[in-house]
């Protein structure tokens, strides 16, 4: 072989190039997600919930945003509420055990948290008033009611 | 006829999955035996490739020259196009590999009566890019499936390539581009003659599967839904080495990674081993500097030439040497008698 | 053989027709014109080359040896051990296309298989018929086929309407040469005796006399003094052109056609003038009189022994370093072959260093030998030459870029520095046709000859064509190149396509713009033409 000093490193590069997936999981076996499940029946059968979920949820926008609609039938006839904190999030409270799992998992990463707020958030701190509120003597307590007006979700009952 | 041959032969491998997945249940032949052996055939067949080209010297520096020699001190020279050592042949190699430089070039002649137009075109150059570089990025995104946990870079270049949030699930750029490209690419041995004449089965085959390989995938992402999380379940099993087939994942994503082994297992013993074989290519991979450093060709080293030497074509031609008046050299008679 | 009329002959050329017939079952037809006649028994003979016969190409049996199919896989076996360039280039086509319109002979003749994608399919279909499973499996669909009679007479006749000139490379995605395939497809023919008498009988002169036409040392001489005369009646100077004088400083060698054969003879004058007003220290050789090397259009072996006379007689000479002259094919030898197959360069040379400007060739450290365009340019840039480039205005100047220079040597910019500083009227050709781009004069690589006229019109058309564009746009009426090959093809290729063009070398002009202590005025160039306002001057 010629020009061993190019070639042997060119193929050790293309190599590791190649088994990139194989050398970063470095063999290491990853257990499937396990998203836990609330007991009870969901909106739509387990297997079109797991490959459609998102597609659902995006018609489900559609109908609460654009049409003001709030109630789906399912495929069995029953009726559910729609929302995701007032719907979904109702018996998957925690998103970090349900949600994440998977996309984590898949790397997907679904913007539904841009607007929603998951319901288990970190406790606010009681906010600090600032150098400039303390000087003015500004009460710290006017944003804080501004604050919880919009708590509530669009199109609250 | 050869682009029927060529697309038959991929539908056939449309009906093979069918066959063995869809009625046969063969899922661990599909899932993981194909996959395993396709990439073990792709990864020692390109090295043989490599190593069966390696075993040939390369005789002789030919570097095409497109651009003007290193010589005078007061004359710049292209170091791109004619570079000049070895740094600059490697900014002449990420240039072509990168950014396909020579076809940049590429002219269109057309004859009208006796007189030549020669234009830029740089339509193939687009459409290959366009191919090419939506190719790796779709390559390197599908990584978020074989790697746990996924790469930050690899999570970018995805917020990247969906970045326009078109649909649901977002539609990615590449998806678009490559479509695009393969098109063209497609197209353009269809309809240009020249190309359509030289184009052989095999340069249709490929151009089908990839596209099949698209499309398959493009299905399975934005139409026929599959669970992504079984689907990772089963790549990342191929990935750490742990394989395993979870149930209920759709035909559509065996059709997906059939083309893919097939694409793999096809690349070392076609024309596609160009990915490899443009970094061996003597005419750009070795600088414009033969009058500077020698150049070694392995089956000339140490073999003198046999000629026509000096003294033996002195002996020939004395008498008309003597006659013209042209010195005699007296050395070729000395050596003679020592 | 009648040759069209200029505007009857691409009539059948078109660029988006293709034949209806595959391309495997398509045969050459063997039209005078457009292939170039066997090589005589005798000169096969006396190369030691194999199967001496009498034959011609348009005769049905080609006597071929009876192993000939044998020989020839064999061979191809042999040049893939050799060569990474052959197996990597029969590798990786992907048959894009972008070449199929840069070949001159494409352009000129419309003839797809001219397309230099499938002057390489030629050979790459026999070698995977012959040698893989897959295409003795899938036959055509894999673009192979098996190694028959027809495909060698394909192989003549397309391998020899390659001028190696390498525009292709330039444009191909993988840099694949098909200068590189066709010198390997020759010497694959030559191993079953099918080559031709234009290259050969040079090829043979070279090896036993030393030059391309067998110009014995006396000879040489004759001429010579003959061409001194001419310099001598037209500037009062005779220069001195030594020969085979040891201890010289410089042995300089050009192509053999420089000094006999018009119009390189006036570029020899040229050089003569220049050395004689430098006052360099230089010889000439008789022996290493030929810097051209059809050996390269043979095969490696014949290009080696026939380059060897030049660093033999350097040695022997006891010089410091090599000049060479306006040579196409000789600078690849050179610039690209030369220290490879024969180097280190005797020890007796050193690193070329100008004797008047002072100027340290580096680039040329290893092999020692300068192109004459380099010395000549670090001359004018020293200012160590005085110049009327008014001299030279009865000519309106285009540059032609030989191929090889170009695209094997980057010698862009030398040779136009010059003719700025020699000349006041220099116009540049399209730029799609000049530098890496530039097209072959339709004749290299051994097909300079008459029997193959039709096809050098044809190949030589782009150039032609190019040469039409600035001679009606700016009046050219000169056509200055560094090539031995282009002076000698160029004025019957202008004649037929762009008449009122002549073609010279840069020497001449240098030489006619040169004022030279002691002469006389100069009232005509070197072609003895009177200079521009002479003429008026006598007249009134």
């Amino acid at each position: 072989m010629y020009n061993r000093d190019k070639v042997i490193p060119g193929i050790i590069i293309f190599v590791l190039f190649v088994a990139f997936p194989i050398w970063w999981g470095h063999g290491k076996s990853v257990p499937p997600p396990n998203p836990e499940l609330p007991k009870g029946k969901c909106v739509e059968s387990k297997e079109y919930m797991r490959s459609q979920h998102m597609q659902l949820l995006n018609v489900w926008r559609n109908k609460a945003i654009r049409e003001g609609m709030r109630i789906y039938v399912s495929s069995d006839g029953s009726r559910h509420w729609i929302g995701l904190q007032n719907g979904c999030m109702k018996c998957h409270h925690d998103k970090s055990k349900f949600c994440d799992r998977c996309h984590t998992y898949a790397a997907v990463q679904p913007y539904c948290w841009n607007c929603h707020i998951p319901p288990e958030m970190k406790k606010f701190k009681t906010p600090q008033p600032s150098f400039l509120l303390r000087l003015f003597k500004i009460p710290p307590k006017l944003k804080a009611v501004q604050a919880s007006s919009e708590e509530a979700e669009h199109g609250e009952p | 006829m050869n682009v029927a041959a060529a697309l038959i032969a991929v539908i056939g491998m449309v009906l093979v999955v069918w066959l063995g997945v869809g009625v046969l249940k063969l899922y661990t032949l599909f899932g993981v035996v194909i996959p395993y052996a396709a990439f073990l055939i792709f990864v020692l067949g390109l090295i043989w490739r490599m190593v069966n080209w390696a075993k040939s010297p390369v005789p002789f520096k030919i570097t095409t020259t497109c651009g003007q020699q290193k010589s005078l001190s007061w004359i710049k020279h292209s170091r791109l196009e004619s570079p000049a050592n070895n740094f600059e042949v490697v900014l002449r190699m990420a240039l072509e590999v990168l950014a396909f430089r020579s076809l940049f070039r590429n002219l269109r002649a057309d004859l009208r009566g006796r007189r030549l137009y020669l234009g830029s075109s740089k339509w193939l150059w687009l459409g290959a890019i366009l191919f090419h570089w939506s190719f790796l990025i779709i390559l390197v995104r599908h990584m978020r499936l074989f790697s746990y946990p996924v790469p930050g870079f690899i999570q970018t270049l995805n917020a990247v390539d969906s970045f326009f949030h078109i649909g649901l699930p977002h539609l990615y750029l590449t998806d678009v581009t490559i479509l695009a490209g393969l098109t063209f690419l497609l197209l353009r041995r269809l309809v240009d003659a020249k190309v359509n004449y030289i184009s052989l089965a095999s340069d249709y085959f490929p151009l089908f599967l990839i596209l099949g390989l698209v499309i398959s995938g493009m299905l399975m992402r934005y139409f026929l839904r599959v669970d992504i999380a079984s689907v990772k379940e089963l790549t990342l099993g191929l990935a750490t080495l742990h394989p395993k087939v979870p149930k209920g994942i759709g035909l559509i994503f065996y059709v997906h990674i059939f083309f893919v082994s097939m694409l793999a297992a096809y690349f070392p013993f076609s024309k596609l081993v160009h990915m490899v074989g443009v970094f061996f290519s003597p005419t750009r991979n070795l600088p414009n500097d033969n009058r500077r450093v020698r150049h070694i060709n392995p089956w000339w080293e140490g073999v003198p030439p046999k000629f026509l030497t000096y003294c033996e074509w002195q002996e020939k031609f004395k008498d008309k040497l003597i006659d013209s008046g042209q010195p005699i050299d007296e050395d070729c008679y000395k050596e003679k008698k020592s | 053989m009648a040759l069209p009329k200029r505007d009857e002959l691409l009539k059948g050329v078109h660029y988006d027709e293709m034949p209806e017939k595959h391309w495997m079952d398509t045969r050459p037809e063997f039209r005078p014109g457009t292939y170039c006649y066997a090589a005589e028994p005798d000169v096969v003979r006396d190369l030691g080359l194999p199967n001496p016969r009498k034959w011609q190409p348009y005769e049905e049996d080609w006597k071929l040896p009876p192993n000939w199919k044998e020989i020839i896989l064999n061979a191809i076996k042999d040049r893939m051990e050799r060569f990474r360039t052959f197996k990597l280039f029969m590798d990786i086509c992907v048959r894009c296309g972008a070449c199929a319109d840069k070949c001159h002979f494409f352009l000129g003749s419309g003839d797809p298989k001219n397309m230099p994608v499938l002057r390489g399919e030629l050979l790459r279909s026999v070698i995977k018929g012959e040698f893989t499973r897959s295409g003795k499996l899938f036959g055509r669909l894999a673009g192979a086929r098996p190694l028959t009679y027809d495909v060698i007479k394909e192989w003549f006749y397309y391998y020899y309407q390659c001028t190696e000139c390498r525009r292709c490379s330039v444009f191909c995605p993988y840099g694949i040469d098909t200068a590189e395939i066709t010198i390997l497809a020759r010497e694959l023919l030559h191993e079953i005796g099918v080559n031709i008498d234009w290259i050969l009988k040079p090829v043979r002169f070279s090896e036993e006399i030393g030059n391309h036409i067998g110009l014995q040392p006396h000879t040489i001489k004759e001429n010579i003094e003959f061409l001194l005369d001419d310099v001598e009646e037209i500037t009062g100077i005779r220069p001195e052109v030594p020969i085979n004088r040891k201890g010289a400083e410089i042995l300089f060698v050009t192509p053999s056609a420089d000094f006999f054969a018009d119009p390189g003879i006036y570029t020899f004058m040229g050089y003569a003038l220049l050395f004689h007003y430098l006052d360099l220290d230089w010889t000439m050789s008789t022996y290493a009189s030929e810097g051209g090397n059809f050996g390269l259009f043979t095969s490696h072996e014949k290009m080696r022994k026939l380059h060897t006379k030049i660093y033999h007689e350097a040695e022997r000479l006891k010089v410091k370093w090599i000049l060479g002259g306006e040579c196409g094919h000789m600078w690849r030898v050179v610039h690209q072959y030369e220290d490879t197959m024969l180097g280190p360069a005797p020890k007796n040379l050193e690193v070329p260093k100008s004797p008047i400007t002072g100027t340290v060739f580096e680039h040329a450290k290893s092999t020692k030998i300068v192109h004459i365009c380099e010395f000549t340019a670090d001359l004018i840039a020293h200012n160590k030459l005085k110049l009327d480039p008014s001299r030279n205005d009865h000519f309106v100047v285009t540059f032609h870029d030989s191929c090889n220079p170009s695209r094997a040597m980057g010698i862009f910019e030398e040779p136009r520095f010059i003719l700025r500083h020699v000349c006041n009227n220099f116009y540049e050709m399209p730029e799609n046709t000049i530098r890496e781009k530039t097209f072959c004069c339709g004749s290299g690589a051994g097909l300079n000859t008459d029997e193959f006229l039709e096809m050098r019109m044809r190949g030589g058309f782009p150039r032609a064509n190019a040469v039409e564009y600035v001679h009606e746009k700016y009046g050219v009426n000169h056509l200055v190149c560094m090539c031995a090959i282009d002076r000698a093809v160029f004025p019957a290729l202008m004649e037929y396509w762009v008449p009122a063009v002549s073609v010279g070398g840069v020497h001449e002009l240098v030489g006619n713009a040169l004022v030279i202590p002691g002469e006389k005025k100069r009232t005509m160039d070197l072609r003895f033409r009177p200079l521009k306002g002479v003429e008026e001057e006598e007249n009134v």
